[in-house]
C-alpha cells in the first residue's frame, strides 16, 4: 500500500521524508502543497526537485478521494457521497446560509453508539475514518474554497476516532496547514467523557454535546452511551473548563414532542446546566422509518424555545436544512450500501 | 499504539494482581482478580497493562459476592490491549479501575437478556449474583465453543437458555443467527424488559426486531461493546 500524503501532519511529514532521506524542509514544502494550493498529483509540487517528485510519487499517492454523486436540495443543501474503501461509503452535508456555507462532515462508516433516534446508529459501525479522508469531504467538493464553518456532525461519533479526529483539526487550524481559527469549528459528541477532556485539552474548537433528555432513565433508553458516561460526569466535566468567551459549548437537544419537552424536562434542564455558560440548540425530529419517537411540532419546539428563554437559558431552534434529500441533523445513512460481514449473531 | 480511539485517560487505575486466567476458547479468555470491591451486576470496570496504555472497558463476569471479579474478553489481534492481555500470566500486575456503570437489573419485572460473543459477560454476573433468572437468555455465536459459560447456564436455566449458532449444528442449538430466532419467535412476552448485550450491530438489529414486534422502546435496555 503506498503511503498516503493528503492527511499527513507536518511532524508525520517530517519522519517521512527523513525516512526516504530528503531534507528536512521538503516536508514544510510538501505540507504547503497539500494544504495550501489548489493542485492534485505530486508532480505539480514543482519546487520539489524533479528526483524528490518521483521518489515520493513512487512510495506515495496524493490522496485526494473525489465525490461518487451529489444530491442538491429544493434549499441548497447539498449532500455528497463519497467512498471510503471496500465498499464503504460516507457523506457530507453541505450547508450554505446567507453568506456562510458550513460543511458538515462524517468521522466514521456508521457508528457504534446505536442512538435510538438516529439513522447512522442503525447502520452499526464499518470503519474509521483516517483524517485526510475527514478533510477531503471539504477538499474534493467544488464549495472547498468557500466553506466558512465545520461541523463535526455528520456520520459516526467524532470522539470514538478521536486519534484522527485531533489530526484533521491540528491540521485544519495549523499555521502550515490550513490556518483556519479555531472558532469556524464545532466538534459534536455525545459524551464520551475521556476522550472529550483529551479534545478539550488539546483542541480550542467549540464543543457541541448532544444531550436530548436531562433525566438519567430516560437518556439511557435514546442514547445507551449513558450507561457508562452519564449526562452528570458530562457536565462535571465541562464545568472545569472556561466556556462562553472564546470557546463555546452548546447542547443538542432533538424535540420529540410530549415526550422530552414537558416543564419537568425544562426545569430538569435548567438544574442540571446552571452554572454553565452555554446555548441550547433545540433540533426538530424527522421520523425516520420506523421509529417509535414522536416527531416535533413546530408550537411545542417553540414553547420550549421561550420555558428555556425564561429560565435564562439562551436557546436557538436549529433551522432544518436539506430535509427531503435526507441531509439533515440523524438522517446520514449509507445502510443500504453496507455488506454484512461475517458476524457472531 | 495506544492514543488509540477508546481513549479513558483519567479513570482512575490501581495495581491488581492477576490470581488466574483460563482459556474458554482459542483466543478467549477469562480473568480473574481478587474482588476488592462491592459492585452491581452489569458493572464494569477499566483495565490496562499499564498506565500509558489507556484503558478499556469490561463487563465483571462473575457475582456479587464470588471471591474472584471475572472479565471475559477475546483477542483482537489488530487490537492494542487485548493481544497483551491474552499474554498475561498469573501473578502479574495489571491496572483495574473501580466499577462503574449501571447496565443494572430492574428485578421486579420479568425480562429477556439477549447477548451476542462476549456480551454473555453481564448476565453471568446477574445470576451469579442471586438476581431473578430470565424468561429466557438468548446467546448468539459462531460455534458450539462460542456458548461461554454454557455448563454454568444450562444447569441454571435449564429450560430458558437459547443458543443460536451460526456456523455449526448440534443438540439443542438454535442454528442461525439470533436475529432470525427473534423473528421466528411467536411468544415473546411484549411487556417484559429487554436487556441487550453486544456490539452495536447486534444491538440496533435486535432493537428494531423488537421494536417491530410491539416492543416499547422504554423496555429495551441496551450495553454497547463500542
Ligand atoms: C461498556 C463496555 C463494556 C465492554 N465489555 C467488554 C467485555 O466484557 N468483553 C470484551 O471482550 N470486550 C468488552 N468491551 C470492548 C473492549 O472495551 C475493547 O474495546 C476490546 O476488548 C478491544 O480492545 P483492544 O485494545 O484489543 O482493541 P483497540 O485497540 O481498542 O482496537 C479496537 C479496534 O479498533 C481499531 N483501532 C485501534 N486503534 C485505532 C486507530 N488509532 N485508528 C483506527 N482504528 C483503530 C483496531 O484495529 C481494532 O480493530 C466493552 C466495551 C464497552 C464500551
Ligand atoms: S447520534 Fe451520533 S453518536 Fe448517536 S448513533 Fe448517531 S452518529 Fe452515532
Amino acid at each position: 500500500m503506498p503511503e498516503i500524503l493528503y492527511g499527513k501532519t507536518l511532524d508525520e511529514l517530517k519522519e517521512w521524508v527523513k525516512e526516504l532521506g530528503m531534507p528536512g524542509f521538503t516536508a514544510g514544502q510538501i505540507a504547503d502543497w497539500l494544504y495550501k494550493k489548489d493542485i492534485h498529483s505530486i508532480d505539480e509540487m514543482s519546487n520539489l526537485s524533479k528526483k524528490n517528485r518521483e521518489l515520493l510519487a513512487s512510495k506515495a499517492s496524493f490522496g485526494l478521494i473525489p465525490y461518487t454523486t451529489v444530491q442538491e436540495s429544493t434549499d441548497g443543501t447539498k449532500k455528497y457521497l463519497f467512498p471510503a474503501g471496500n465498499h464503504k461509503f460516507i457523506e457530507a452535508a453541505m450547508i450554505p446560509d446567507k453568506d456562510r456555507k458550513t460543511l458538515c462532515v462524517s468521522t466514521q462508516v456508521g457508528c457504534k453508539m446505536g442512538c435510538l433516534f438516529c439513522m447512522t446508529g442503525k447502520q452499526g459501525f464499518q470503519g474509521n475514518l483516517s483524517a485526510g479522508e475527514i478533510l477531503n469531504q471539504m477538499r474534493s467538493i467544488p464549495e472547498g474554497p468557500e466553506i466558512s464553518n465545520i461541523v463535526y456532525m455528520g456520520m459516526g461519533e467524532p470522539l470514538d476516532n478521536l486519534e484522527a479526529v485531533m489530526k484533521s483539526l491540528e491540521i485544519l487550524t495549523a499555521d502550515w496547514g490550513y490556518g483556519w481559527s479555531p472558532k469556524r469549528i464545532t466538534v459534536s459528541t455525545i459524551g464520551i467523557v475521556p476522550a472529550m477532556k483529551q479534545f478539550l485539552e488539546k483542541s480550542d474548537a467549540h464543543l457541541a454535546v448532544s444531550l436530548h433528555s436531562p433525566f438519567d432513565e430516560e437518556r439511557k433508553k435514546l442514547m445507551p452511551v449513558q450507561q457508562v458516561y452519564p449526562l452528570k460526569e458530562v457536565l462535571s466535566e465541562i464545568r472545569s473548563w472556561d466556556f462562553g468567551r472564546q470557546r463555546r459549548v452548546s447542547f443538542e437537544y432533538i424535540v420529540f414532542s410530549g415526550l422530552n419537552d414537558t416543564p419537568a424536562h425544562v426545569k430538569e434542564l435548567a438544574r442540571v446546566l446552571d452554572g454553565i455558560r452555554c446555548r441550547i440548540n433545540l433540533i426538530r425530529f424527522h421520523a425516520i422509518p420506523d421509529t417509535p419517537l414522536p416527531s416535533s411540532n413546530d408550537q411545542s419546539v417553540l414553547n420550549m424555545k421561550e420555558a428555556l428563554n425564561k429560565k435564562n437559558i439562551l436557546t436557538t431552534i436549529r433551522k432544518s436544512r436539506g430535509e427531503d434529500i435526507y441531509a439533515a441533523c440523524g438522517l446520514l445513512s449509507t445502510k443500504e450500501l453496507v455488506k454484512r460481514e461475517n458476524s457472531d449473531f | 499504539m495506544g492514543t488509540g480511539i477508546r481513549a479513558i485517560k483519567n479513570l482512575r487505575l490501581f495495581p491488581t494482581p492477576l490470581v488466574w486466567k483460563q482459556e474458554l476458547a482459542p483466543e478467549v479468555y477469562v480473568l480473574g482478580f481478587k474482588r476488592e470491591e462491592d459492585f452491581l451486576p452489569g458493572q464494569v470496570v477499566g483495565i490496562s497493562h499499564s498506565l500509558e496504555l489507556e484503558p478499556r472497558l469490561y463487563s465483571i463476569a462473575s457475582g456479587n459476592k464470588d471471591e474472584s471479579l471475572e472479565i471475559l474478553f477475546n483477542v483482537n489481534p489488530e487490537g492494542a490491549l487485548t493481544p497483551i492481555l491474552g499474554n498475561q500470566n498469573p501473578g502479574n500486575i495489571l491496572q483495574l479501575s473501580k466499577p462503574f456503570g449501571s447496565f443494572t437489573l430492574n428485578e421486579n419485572r420479568a425480562s429477556y437478556w439477549i447477548a451476542a460473543g462476549t456480551g454473555i459477560a453481564p448476565f453471568r454476573s446477574y445470576l451469579r449474583s442471586g438476581l431473578p433468572a430470565p424468561i429466557e437468555l438468548i446467546h448468539g455465536g459462531r460455534q458450539l465453543q462460542s456458548f461461554y459459560f454454557q455448563d454454568e447456564f444450562l444447569q441454571k436455566l435449564p429450560s430458558g437458555y437459547v443458543r443460536c449458532c451460526t456456523q455449526e449444528k448440534g443438540e439443542n442449538l438454535y442454528e442461525g443467527r439470533l436475529t432470525n430466532y427473534l423473528r421466528e419467535h411467536t411468544a415473546l412476552q411484549l411487556d417484559a424488559n429487554f436487556y441487550l448485550c453486544g456490539s452495536a450491530e447486534m444491538v440496533v438489529e435486535v432493537r428494531d426486531i423488537l421494536l417491530a414486534k410491539g416492543v416499547s422502546y422504554q423496555q429495551i435496555i441496551a450495553e454497547i461493546y463500542f
